[in-house]
């Protein structure tokens, strides 16, 4: 790999041409799950809340909720649409592409491409590069992005404090649609047995502490500091920054280390108060900084998924955002939007109840 | 007064309406049958019109004409099923009438049979929600308590109604069941009984909905020079007979609030034996729920929209009123049967205009106006029954 | 297993898509062949916009087979801004109790599985409050 062609760059320039969140509204209090397993113990609760989905939700109904409020950002024809790629670890079919049924919900079907992907927390931006892909090299004028999912704790685990659902999806296209141009992207993917589910489980494994060092800090960084690097820009060239956020701490360490500072990733900072909503988590930060951002910020976002990998973009947000912004809800209306719910409530609606 | 026809309902069976464990389909029918041929003097039909709407379903039992023909002793007679949801029964009355009418069959046996409990649990609202519309009402789990639950709030919000304001008609029904031997339920209800009943689907509480049971009973229908030497009931012939058919959907509907089908048939009918709505001494009304026997009376043209209600209220359809309804106890006291409601329905009115009707005779009844719908008045079939001087 | 009949229904189900008379111009939902008024054919669909207000409304708590792990439930009668009634669940109701006259917005969610767990799974409109006003 030579210096020229460390990024991933696409012969023509593209961006995000309308993008677009999803949370349900249900919320459960990582208290309520110290109540049931550790009698109560709130020291060291990972976020305040998760997000939940209701009882007729999936990775399906949300994504095309998501994906309308891309195309109503976007303002373009549906049929321009030439493919829809889905990514998540909790698509509702092991065959068949929760992306045909986004294709034909958006009116894209049937001269589309669709596909759906897998790569933990990372399929949305994988999506994404993929779409660039499709677009930058003038196969297609549009392609839809979305990473989604409604992600299964095992019940009394750790992940189950912070295992939700939510996220998010893009109309990628031409630069010169864009509200948001994205100049640049890099993958950093090694072979990393840090989370993993195997096939037929219900619930997946991870590797404690395995998961941090070799497999979360590791490829945010690397992919990270390689992307600036390959840019010749640093921490202070951009306005904000968000990171794959499966807790509160992790993306505040992972900036801290990068270079960047608190106020850089607030607004994009939402596992708090929604959870770690896997394939969804960089991309809907992404979203929350869009509804705020300004002409001419700039943006870095690195995703990362176990197995393992990051994915990092340079954005740079253009005028066309202030147009496009409110056509669709905001994503602090959807994390407004909340019903708190117990955990007998949250193991009904997740499915955890035997009923044969 | 009303007009004369020829066909004349010589005779009248019925088993009680109950939940009936031991006894099986083809046996209440036959049961029925057999009652309906007796009390007329043993005429031999040539026909059998088989009122049923579920026991494909419910008995994985269709074919059902055949079945019954057969099992009664009548095989190799005409025989077929009429469905019409639960105006089966009404409907098949009204193809008995049209063979007789016709010339074209001489003594027809018309039976209505339903049988709810030979399968359990949810499923049994799965086969009545294929009386809805199976792809826009059915899929969203509608059922056909619902839909009357629909109809109920918004009546009760569009007239503003006290939250009891439905309450009268299941008191005068379950008043009336108390004289009816084949009554499902034969004990009286207090309006404290009604206010604190158990909501089903609100706003409906209990006393709102009929109860779903089985039931058989049947008539056998003739001409009058066909009628047996000696044949010593009076002679109650079918004044009119008529169908009315609205959208099945009951988003479809023009005006959701009023019982289109029901007033045209009813109407068809009046015109048909030469009435009007004064004339009719008793009303057998379809009041599988409360509100549909409020919405009845509207379009039958006894009351002004939103007001039937008070007709209830003030006693006004007991059977010491102006026009008693559900005179042996309605769907709501002598119970729901289905496809069987229809024949029920001509029994009593049937037994009413012969004197027999006990306790719960209305002096000197000479019509009889009944009424059988298919689900919301999707279908509405009236008949009208008269006594001849 | 239902399959033709659910994929027939799909793309009135995933975008509301009705009908429009050409010549009386009325507008039905679900699509119809045959104009009720006029007797015309209709052969143009129409789109609508998936807002509406509550028209009447009940909750169900002894569900049918294949609703009867989701209950209870609500299931309205919704009049579109457009004019028709449609039938449909109201869902995302939180705290709120749904009133005649909510202004209501359409959202593709699963309706049920056909069958079981292994069934095929059947998406469509319910009405829930207006997220943005």
């Amino acid at each position: 790999m030579t210096e020229n062609n460390t990024l991933l760059k696409p012969s023509r320039p593209v961006g995000i041409v309308g993008y677009g969140a999803y949370v349900p509204r249900y919320r459960l209090p990582a208290r309520e799950v110290a109540r049931i397993w550790t009698g109560g113990r709130t020291a060291g609760l990972p976020i305040k809340e998760k997000a939940v989905p209701g009882q007729d939700e999936d990775v399906i109904s949300m994504s095309i909720e998501a994906a309308r409020n891309a195309m109503k950002r976007a303002g373009i024809e549906s049929s321009e649409v030439r493919a829809v790629w889905t990514g998540s670890e909790s698509h509702p079919y092991a065959v068949k592409p929760t992306s045909t049924i986004i294709a034909e919900a958006i009116g894209a079907a049937p001269h589309v491409q669709a596909a759906d992907l897998e790569f933990a927390c990372k399929a949305g931006t994988e999506a994404i590069v993929m779409a660039m892909g499709l677009v930058g090299s003038n196969m297609a004028h549009y392609a839809v992005a979305i990473g989604m999912d409604t992600a299964q704790g095992k019940p009394g685990d750790a992940l189950e404090y912070t295992a939700a659902a939510g996220g998010a999806a893009f109309v990628i296209g031409p630069a010169d649609e864009s509200l948001a141009v994205i100049n640049a992207s890099y993958s950093y993917v090694t072979d990393t047995p840090d989370f993993w589910r195997r096939e037929y489980q219900r619930y997946p494994e991870h590797g404690n502490r395995f998961t941090g060092e070799p497999a979360y800090f590791k490829h945010i960084i690397s992919a990270g500091k390689i992307m600036l690097e390959a840019l010749g820009t640093t921490p202070g060239d951009y306005q904000w920054a968000v990171f794959h956020q499966p807790n509160t701490k992790f993306p505040q360490r992972a900036a801290s280390l990068l270079g960047f500072a608190p106020a850089q990733i607030a607004p994009g900072l939402l596992s708090p108060v929604i959870g770690n909503t896997y394939a969804g988590a960089a991309i809907i930060g992404l979203t929350a900084i869009l509804d705020g951002a300004s002409p001419g910020d700039r943006i870095l976002m690195v995703s990362f998924g176990s197995g393992a990998g990051s994915d990092a973009f340079d954005i740079t947000v253009t005028d066309k955002l202030m147009d496009r912004r409110d056509r669709a809800p905001k994503t602090q209306e959807y994390i407004s939007r909340r019903t708190e719910i117990d955990y007998a409530t949250y193991t009904r609606l997740r499915g955890k109840i035997v009923m044969k | 007064m009303c007009k004369k026809t020829d066909v004349i309902i010589a005779g009248v069976g019925q088993i009680p309406v109950d939940e009936i464990w031991e006894i099986s389909l083809r046996s209440m029918a036959t049961k029925a049958m057999r009652a309906a041929i007796e009390d007329a003097d043993h005429l031999k039909p040539q026909a059998l019109y088989v009122g049923n709407m579920l026991a494909s379903t419910l008995s994985r039992q269709a074919h059902l004409g055949t079945l019954l023909a057969d099992y009664s002793g009548l095989a190799g007679i005409e025989a077929e099923t009429l469905e019409a949801g639960g105006a089966s029964g009404g409907a098949a009355l009204r193809q008995g009438y049209l063979a007789v009418a016709s010339g074209l069959v001489d003594v027809a046996l018309v039976v209505g049979v339903e049988k709810f409990t030979d399968t359990i649990g949810p499923e049994v609202e799965s086969a009545l929600a294929t009386l809805a519309d199976a792809d826009n009402e059915s899929i969203h789990g509608m059922t056909s308590i619902a839909q009357a639950a629909l109809l109920a709030r918004r009546y009760l919000y569009e007239y503003q109604l006290p939250t009891d304001g439905l309450g009268g008609f299941p008191l005068i029904a379950h008043a009336n069941g108390m004289g009816n031997q084949n009554a499902l339920y034969r004990n009286a209800i207090t309006p404290d009984d009604y206010q604190r009943a158990d909501p089903v689907c609100d706003p409906l509480k209990l006393f709102d909905v009929a109860p779903f049971a089985d039931g058989a009973a049947a008539l056998i229908l003739t001409r009058r020079e066909l009628l047996p030497k000696g044949y010593h009931y009076p002679a109650i012939h079918v004044a009119a007979s008529t169908i009315a058919s609205d959208t099945l959907s009951l988003a479809d509907r023009a005006d959701p609030l009023w019982f289109t089908a029901a007033q045209t048939s009813v109407e068809q009918a009046y015109l048909k034996a030469g009435i009007n709505s004064q004339q009719v001494d008793l009303f057998e009304y379809h009041d599988a729920f409360s509100i549909f026997a409020a919405l009845s009376l509207e379009a039958a043209g006894f009351a002004s929209r939103g007001t039937s209600w008070k007709l209830a209220a003030d006693g006004s359809i007991a059977l010491t009123g102006q026009v008693p309804c559900a005179t042996m106890g309605g769907l709501q006291a002598r119970g729901n049967p289905g496809g069987a409601t229809g024949i029920y329905q001509a029994v009593e009115a049937t037994l009413q205009l012969r004197g027999q009707a006990g306790t719960n005779q209305i002096a000197d009844a000479k019509i009889a106006l009944i009424q059988s719908l298919g689900g919301p008045a999707s279908v509405a079939v009236t008949h009208i029954l008269a006594r001849e001087e | 297993m239902e399959i033709a009949r659910h994929w027939r229904l799909k793309e009135q189900r995933y975008n509301l898509v009705g009908s429009i008379c050409p010549k009386c111009k009325r507008r039905y939902f679900p699509p119809r062949e045959v104009c009720p008024k006029c007797g015309c054919d209709i052969n143009t669909p129409f789109r609508f916009s998936g807002r509406g207000e509550v028209y009447s409304f009940t909750t169900i708590y002894e569900a049918p087979s294949g609703f009867d792990d989701s209950g209870p439930y609500s299931v309205a009668l919704v009049k579109l801004e457009e004019g028709p009634l449609v039938t449909a669940q109201l869902t995302d109701l939180g705290e709120a109790k749904p009133e005649i006259g909510m202004p209501v917005e359409m959202v593709t969610r699963r309706l049920r599985s056909d069958g079981d767990e292994r069934g095929m799974l059947i998406y469509g409109y319910k009405f829930r409050p207006m997220l943005k006003a």
